[in-house]
Formats: structure tokens, sequence, C-alpha cells
């Protein structure tokens, strides 16, 4: 694209971007309010009600359970052995359960949410500060991190999200803090692992300033990692199998002076060392670049112009940290509207199924067969081992591979051999109509003259397995 | 779980693709029908750090056990659990013991203190840097094994290079057409009433990325057709699991003939910074995956095998001392190893630099004495018979005589 976009394509465009595929109704809504009033709105997810997504959430019981009664409820299958006969089917298959069931809730609010832009947000942090929900006790504490660490904070500060997830079980767990300890302190042997005494585990004090704040080039070296790792010594669960809430344990705290990217941490500071590591991570400029940078990644394009990321981190900075604000920044700039931004991102698994879902108006139920396909096309929701989570660029879901699963996914949807999916072709409306929610005026000629050949559902089918529709 | 990490976030997308598109690829059907027992490079990507001391044991080296309280494996005796002796000094860890026949035939070779040379403790700039081949340099835009396909194009076989994963991993990607294949049996579009339409869609589309792939997509699905009846079933079982299913496959296409020159696989969950186990416990269950996945692949090749050269690589090793959760943390040099029927194996190559605190690498981590570049630079030229490597890893001029492991 060379031309200015028109007003139409501009609608579609903002509503790629800030949900996970665009429906008719709010391509209506977006003319009727104008694209400032629609995106306050979005930024203010507490005043959309969301009834529908709700209702499709009701039978997921273990989405209202603590960490302590999914463990009682949901026990590893091991322990169960003997009482089988007791338990009904669904607790029969244990910590599964709970994944499945965490996952089924992403996928149904991602379809159905009216807060989109809340959901997108959810969906990046949970890849932002991944957890990999099939570590150990991670399988009963990440439905928790999901609805108590990550929802409550993915459109507020960064500085509130980043402590959120320093003191939740699911991270403490997943990169090993709660273990760390002061290998001097007295009391190191508590709690060791066959009594042995305990040391220093520098994993998330790693990944803290890697992966969630600094970036990799953000200037810390291999002893900061450790100096970090000390002052959080003590950052631990109480019970990661039971009650799995956070707490300080001054015990196997370091309690000696730290020097921390060159600010000096006074010795005795207990848990105000990790507190104090937080504030200068969340308030640190590469923090702000990195953060930037990530979500132009997200909302403009793979690899975004210098001079953007900087506007956004100047947000981020102004605003101490204040989500909506960068958002604002991002979407307001001429970036975000110009020709070489449309169309220019790849969906991501979630994002293509989501918006396949959406856009054909299908009806979905919980379903095992969507959460597989997604699977296979490379995105296992909560299940990204490594901590960088599920990747945003193209080159990660365009192999020839996965193209062949998404293609499959598009003509097994419009065929309706996806169990949990239900799409009526009659109210669906014409192949056109369709197209204009994709790429209006805008199709390649191969993808028209493919669509010219073609009636019925297998229009509707071709043109989700179209590089169009691989878009947003 | 599938690897998705950020291989590609520091590359400038498909930038690549711009260099045009091979039209040579629609005719590779026909050239298929020539290929014949070619060489192959199957290599093993273990994500995440594999601890090499615990793999590889140095027995021998007394602040092995000094350093290791509570996870170092017992020296070679009578008994299980214990260390198997390789040559007096290493030793396999006990679930490596698959590979202990294979090592006595002379065709598992080890290179210990091996890896890459920049100090990065972090997993992912660490896979990038072995997988982009360019250790330090990030900017690199494609991956060595690509740039080996671009150097020696020979043939353009859609089959010639295949990651057995979904996700093309970097070391990959690049201008040389390269498949993912995550299932054979699979590889089909389930609607067959519409692939000519969505090949010819893709085949005009404008959309250089799509183009690309879809044309790649299309190629290798006919062509799978084409060979299918050649493709034998797995005959060996592989140990259940992705990458035991991964080397079932990559045995099935060695066999059928079909140009494979190029294979990939990974294997996950190395990072071992906590309860890592000894003789038995959390590394020796990946370890006992790897062996018995290596081993069956080796058996199952049969007289293929001579063929075939299999390295192993991960992106640092772990730290000397065990940390205070009777784990390890990030560290440096690690071990390969090399597995084929043109390996000199029945050996440990490599210079041990030992584990004394002064000749650490910053204090704490097993030094560098081979670059993984040598060991891959050696396969290439010797087994795949490309001697230029210039392109193949810029920049890189090895000191050391190549550690002569192929025959």
């Amino acid at each position: 694209m060379s031309a200015k976009l028109t007003e139409e394509q501009k609608v579609v465009h903002f509503l790629s971007r800030t949900s996970f595929g665009v429906k008719r109704e709010d391509v209506q809504k977006v003319n009727r309010l104008g694209i400032p009033v629609y995106l306050e709105e979005q930024l203010h997810p507490e005043r959309i009600s969301d009834s529908l997504a709700e209702e499709k959430l009701a039978g997921l019981k273990t989405m209202r359970l603590s960490s302590r009664e999914l463990i009682e409820l949901y026990p590893p299958p091991r322990q169960q052995a003997g009482q089988q006969e007791m338990m009904g089917q669904q607790q029969m298959q244990g910590p599964r359960t709970v994944i499945l069931e965490l996952q089924q809730a992403r996928l149904l609010r991602s379809v159905y949410s009216r807060r989109q832009l809340y959901e997108i947000m959810v969906d990046f942090w949970t890849n932002h500060f991944n957890v990999f929900s099939a570590k150990g006790a991670d399988r009963w504490l990440t439905t928790a991190y999901d609805r108590d660490t990550i929802r409550p904070h993915a459109l507020g500060r960064f500085r509130d999200l980043l402590l959120a997830t320093a003191q939740s079980p699911a991270m403490l767990f997943y990169l090993d803090n709660w273990l760390s300890a002061d290998p001097n302190a007295p009391a190191a042997r508590m709690g060791g692992p066959n009594n042995r005494r305990r040391g220093l585990n520098e994993n998330y004090a790693r990944e803290l300033m890697e992966l969630h704040t600094l970036g990799v080039d953000g200037g810390y070296t291999q002893r900061d990692v450790q100096e970090v790792a000390r002052c959080l010594t003590g950052w631990t669960i109480r019970q990661p199998r039971g009650e799995g809430s956070f707490y300080f344990e001054p015990r196997i705290h370091d309690t000696g002076e730290k020097i921390v990217l060159g600010n000096r941490i006074p010795p005795g500071g207990g848990m105000e060392d990790g507190l104090r590591i937080i504030e200068l991570l969340a308030q640190h400029p590469s923090t702000a670049r990195f953060v930037s940078l990530k979500l132009a990644r997200r909302f403009i394009v793979d690899d975004p112009p210098t001079s953007l990321v900087n506007k956004a981190a100047e947000a981020f900075t102004k605003s101490a940290g204040d989500i909506p604000t960068v958002l604002r920044a991002l979407i307001d700039s001429p970036e975000f509207y110009s020709p070489d931004t449309y169309q220019a991102k790849v969906k991501k698994p979630l994002e293509f199924v989501a918006s396949a879902l959406r856009s054909t108006g299908a009806e979905v139920q919980l379903s095992h067969q969507l959460l597989r396909y997604l699977g296979r096309m490379g995105e296992p929701l909560f299940l990204a081992q490594p901590p960088t989570g599920h990747p945003d660029v193209a080159a990660s879901w365009t192999s020839p591979d996965m193209l062949l699963t998404r293609m499959n996914f598009a003509t097994d949807l419009i065929a309706n051999r996806i169990p949990g999916s239900r799409i009526k072709l009659e109210a669906l409306g014409d192949k056109d109509a369709l197209a204009r929610l994709i790429a209006p005026d805008s199709l390649s000629t191969a993808t028209r003259s493919a669509l010219a050949e073609t009636e019925g559902s297998q229009a509707i089918a071709l043109l989700m397995a179209a590089p169009e529709f691989q878009r947003r | 779980m599938n690897p998705s990490r950020r291989r590609f976030l520091k590359s400038t997308g498909l930038g690549f693709l711009a260099l045009g598109l091979p039209p040579a690829f629609l005719v590779r059907t026909a050239e298929a029908q020539q290929a014949s027992r070619g060489k192959v490079m199957v290599v093993v990507f273990q994500r995440g750090a594999m601890d090499g001391l615990n793999a590889v044991i140095p027995f021998k080296d007394r602040a092995y056990y000094t350093l290791r309280p509570s996870i170092a494996i017992p020296e070679p005796a009578s008994g299980e659990d214990r260390v198997i002796d390789l040559d007096g000094f290493y030793g396999l860890h006990p679930a490596l013991a698959p590979l202990k026949s294979i090592y006595d035939q002379g065709h598992l070779a080890v290179v210990h203190a091996a890896g890459s040379p920049d100090n990065t403790r972090s997993h992912f700039d660490a896979q990038d840097y072995m997988e982009i081949g360019t250790p330090g340099i990030k900017s690199t835009p494609d991956g060595w094994l690509n740039r080996y396909l671009a150097e020696k194009k020979n043939t353009e076989l859609p089959f010639r290079a295949v990651a057995s994963t979904a996700q093309l991993p970097r070391m990959l990607a690049g201008s040389a057409p390269a498949l993912t294949l995550s299932s054979i049996d699979e590889f089909r579009l389930r609607n067959e009433a519409m692939a000519a339409t969505l090949q010819k869609l893709y085949s005009n589309t404008s959309d250089a990325l799509f183009h690309f792939g879809g044309q790649n997509l299309f190629a290798a699905m006919a062509q799978l057709r084409q060979v299918e009846s050649k493709i034998p079933p797995a005959t060996e079982r592989y140990p259940t699991g992705r990458f035991g299913a991964s080397l079932a496959q990559i045995a099935r296409l060695i066999k059928a003939d079909v140009g494979l020159e190029i294979a990939f696989t990974e294997i996950q969950g190395w990072d071992t910074h906590v309860n890592q186990g000894g003789a038995k416990g959390q590394m020796a269950n990946r370890l006992k995956d790897l062996a018995e996945g290596l081993a069956t692949f080796y058996r199952d090749l049969g007289d293929r095998a001579q063929d075939v050269v299999l390295i192993t690589l991960s992106e640092f090793g772990r730290t000397v001392r065990e940390n205070g959760n009777r784990g390890t943390d990030h560290g440096h040099a690690n071990v390969m190893f090399a597995l084929g029927g043109p390996v000199r194996g029945g050996k440990v190559y490599g210079r041990w630099p030992g584990l004394a605190p002064e000749v650490l690498y910053e204090g704490r981590d097993l030094n560098l004495t081979t670059d993984f570049r040598t060991v891959c630079s050696e396969v290439i030229s010797r087994h795949l018979g490309q001697k230029d490597l210039s392109k193949i890893f810029p920049g890189f001029r090895t000191t050391a005589a190549p550690p002569g492991l192929i025959v």
C-alpha cells in the first residue's frame, strides 16, 4: 500500500489492532462514536459490561477457586489412586482440568469479551511475564496468576504489575526465587530439600532484568544479576502446594550491603531491598524503552522505528509507567495509520483463531478441539516453556507447516467440522461483505481472482485461508 | 512445548525475501526423481543449556566432586548409578548408557569444553548466536545451516533441508528454502477440493512472505505425495515424546532417499536451576530421552548410518559449582556429541581446561577450548564436502587444528 488509508480502512485497521478480530457491529459502533471515543471506552474496561463473556465462562468452576482449593479438588493423579471411584470424571484428570479451563477461558474471552483491548493487553502481559503452567506447583498457581496478578493491572501502572508478578507465587515458583536464600544465613538450612543448606538462585533475578524490565542490552552485568538475587532472597511462597501465598522470610534473607546498577542498597533493609529493586527497575530508562519497544511491536510493526519507540518511552516515563498513556501515544501516532503499518503484522495463532471465530460469528462452546488447533499452530496457551513467552513476530508463525495448519483450520471451521464451534452459514452474509471486514478495497489481485472463482462456504473458507486474513 | 522464543526478534523481518524467489522451485519435483543416497547432517539443539559436566563427567578431576557435593555422579565402580567410564578420565552419566555401545563401536565422539565463545548468559541471546553462527554479532540475518544451503546449491529439492519442528529454527532461516515438517502423515490439506485454488492464490499473491511460504508448502506437499509410497514406516520403537517422534521422522526421510541433506530437531528441558538430581532425577530423565532417541536413531538407520553425521548443540553449559538449590545456574563451555558412520568415535576430543578456581571462566564456569564452529566446520567440509566456509561462518578463523573427528 502506498496511498493514504481510506476512512473505512482506518476503522478496520484500528479494530484489527485493538481487538481479537473485526466484527461488523464493532465497525458500526466506531463509525457512530469515532475512534477517539471508542478507544477511551476500551481503555476503561471497568465501564464496559461484559455479561456475554461472563455467561460463557460460568461453567468453568476452577476460574473462581483459590490455589488452595484447586490443589485440594484437583490433586495430582498419583495421590488419587484408590479413591478413583469416589471422584467424578473431572477430578480424575487432576491438574489437567485446571489448565484446560484456564485455556478455554482465555479463548472464550478473546472471542466474546467486549473489553477487547483489555484482553489484548492481558494476552500481551501473559507473554511478557510468562509462566509455564505445567511446571510443578504452577499447575495450580497459574489460575490465580491470571486472575489476581495480571488482570487487575493489565491496563494499570507498569510498576504495580511488575511488583504483583514479583510477589506472585506462580512467578516465584516458575523462576525459582522461592528457593533462593543467603547461603550464610543461619536459617538457610530451614526448609531446604533434604535439610541441605540452601543458597542463592539467580534465575529470576536474570529474567527480571533481561525480559521483564531493562532488556538484554539494558545495561546490567552478571554482577548485577547476583546482587539483585541477593536483594530478593526471602521473597518466597508459603506452602506452594497448599495456601500458595507470597511472604517474606527474613531468616533466609541476605542482610549485607548490595550494589545494584551502581546504586548502594544499605545493609539491613530486609524486605525493603526487593521493593527498592522493583522501584529502581520500574523507573529505569531502559525499562521505559524496552517495554515501549515490545508494545510498539505488538501494535505497530515487528521492527518499529526508533523515533516511535522513543516517543512511547517518553510517554511511559512522563506518566510514571501508566500503560493506557503509552497505548494512546502509540495508537494516536502517525505511524499507526501509515500505509506501511496497514496489514503489516502477522496474527499469532490465538489472534488468527479468535478472529476467524469473531468474523464468522461462530457460536463457540467449551472445546478441546479449538485448543488443540492452537497447539498445533504453535501457541498452546499458558504452555510456553521458556520465560520469553510466545513470540510476536511474523517469522515465528509462518513456517510452511504452520501455514498448512491454518489452511486446514479455515476449511474445517467453515465446514463445521470442529466440535465446539458452529457457524450459521446463512447468517454469514456474502463473501464481499466479509472481505470488507478484512481488507476493504485492498485485497490482492490474487485473492480477488481466487475469490471470484469460488462460491458459498468455500469462498468464506478461502478468505480465512488467504494471506490477508493471516495479517492484521 | 513449542520453542517459541525470541529467535527472530532481532532479525529484520524476512528481509532476504527481497533477494527474489527461486523460480526453479516448481521444477524441483522432477529433479527429485534423481535424488539418491546423499550425505546427511543432522543437528540436535538441546534448548535450555544442558549441564555438560553431569552428562560427560570428568571424574578424575577431583574439583568436580568438591564443587558438586549433592549432584555429582559417583566414580565408576561396579553397581548402578555410577559414571560409565570412557577413557579413565571422562565417563558418561548412567542415563546415557544406551550410547555406550555406539561409543565402543567407534561411531560416537564427545567434544568436551566446547561451545560458543561469547560470554552471554542469556538463553535467548546464546541460542541466537549459536544459530546464526556469529557469536557476539546480533545483526546477522540468517542461520549458518541456511548459508550452507545457499552456498552449495547443487540441487534444490524441497526435502533438502527439513526441520522436524513446527517452527523454523533460526539456524535454517535465510534465502534457501527450508521446510518445517512436524508430521509426515498429517502434511496434507484436509479439504483437497480447495487445493488448486489455494495453491494458485499463494503462488500469485503479491504478499512476499506468504508467497514464499506457500510455494514452499505446495511444492513440498506435491513432492511428498510422489514419494510417499517410498517412505517406510518407522521400524524401531523410539522413546515417546516429541524428540523421539522427530528423530523417527528424520530417519524415515533419510531412508526414503528424497534428497534430505540437512535435518534439524530439538529437545527441551535442560534449564535445571533447582533439584537437577544426580544419577536419577530431573536431568537424568532428559538424558535418558536424549540417549534412547539417539541410540534408536542410529540403530534405525542401519547401513544408511554411513552417510549420516549428527551433532548436538546447547547454548551454554552450567556453573561448575552447584547452586543453593541442588541445581546449577547459567555457565559457559559445554559438551557436544557427534554420532554417525563417518564419525571417528570412541574418543573424547578437546583439551580439558580443568576445574581449579584460577582456570575457571569468569571465576565460575568451565572454560572453552573448542569453538562449536570448529566442529560444525569439520562436518560441513569433510562430510558434506563444502570446503569454503568463509560465508558460512564469516569472520571465524580458528587457529586450532581441526579435531579430526570425521573420517
